[in-house]
């Protein structure tokens, strides 16, 4: 493991608020993503079942 | 073939959907060893210590910070003279990457400065201009989500987006144009004297590609999602009028 003296706190507050805000950008995007592909593809099912 | 083709909705989807993996997996690539890189195995500086290795996060978010607006700038430029759906939605994609990457740097830059200036905050030109470019990122995202016609969401968010980006060059420039403030200078410089140590540049390049392709990324598949909504509401309208 790194020493990281009396920054310790700084440096891992920083990485760690920064990794949880990218996860969270990552997950949010990709589940709105599914979800909207999934509505779309129905919606288009639907229409080709009505003409 | 023109670079305009790429803006109707059908190639935009194709095209981007082939390479999308392929950004994914780069982004993979260069973001993961980077951080790797400069988190541990990079030595302590002689005037930060181990505080250094904030640099590998709050430099790359606060250019993408500054650099997500001026391609939001661009775009909607693009859309207000040409109309292109693509471009006003690729601006409204990115929005989003580029609140994230303000809000991290605005918290990296906190956390370095209270060990490095005494304190977390200081109204310092840049410091300053960051915080209105943050509160600029959440008005134009409000201003997409109130307005309901999209056309007219897109044209009001672009005016925003051309007077917002008065303060991302101030964020850049701050620096250069008021001697007084507590932040530095920029960290890369084409001067090789002023520039940080190759020990310390060549694993911050590598992060700082990694959080340029995972922009690319992220705003792709949030953009490909607007173009997807767009065409569900159309379908969505055209039932209901059927309905009716």
């Amino acid at each position: 493991m790194v020493e990281l003296g009396k920054y310790a706190g700084a440096v891992l507050s920083a990485y760690g608020v920064t990794m949880v805000l990218l996860v969270l950008l990552m997950v949010a995007t990709w589940r709105r993503s599914v979800k909207v592909k999934a509505a779309l593809d129905a919606a288009e099912e639907r229409q080709k079942k009505n003409g | 073939m023109s670079l305009w083709e790429y803006a109707n909705p059908v190639k935009f989807m194709a095209l981007s959907g082939k390479v999308l993996p392929w950004i994914i997996g780069l982004t993979a690539l260069t973001l993961i060893p980077g951080l790797i890189w400069g988190f541990f195995l990079t030595p302590e500086a002689e005037n930060f210590g181990t505080s250094v290795k904030i640099i590998y996060i709050h430099v790359p978010s606060a250019m993408m910070a500054i650099n997500i607006w001026v391609m939001m700038l661009v775009t909607s430029l693009i859309w207000l003279v040409r109309r292109h759906h693509v471009s006003a939605l690729a601006a409204k994609g990115a929005a989003m990457v580029g609140l994230v990457m303000t809000v991290i740097a605005l918290f990296t830059g906190a956390i370095w400065g209270e060990p490095m200036w005494g304190t977390y905050w200081a109204w310092d030109p840049r410091l300053t201009s960051f915080l209105i470019l943050f509160l600029f990122y959440l008005g134009y995202m409000a201003l997409w989500q109130a307005i309901e016609n999209p056309d007219t969401a897109a044209d009001l968010t672009a005016v925003l987006c051309i007077v917002g980006s008065v303060f991302a060059l101030l964020s850049r420039y701050a620096v250069n144009f008021w001697n007084q403030g507590l932040h530095q200078g920029a960290s890369l410089s084409m001067d090789k004297e002023e520039n940080v140590s190759d020990v310390f540049y060549q694993p911050l390049l590598l992060c700082i590609a990694g959080f340029i392709l995972l922009f690319v990324a992220v705003m792709l598949i949030r953009t490909r999602t607007e173009v997807r909504t767009r065409r569900l509401h159309a379908l969505e309208t055209r039932e209901r009028m059927s309905d009716g």
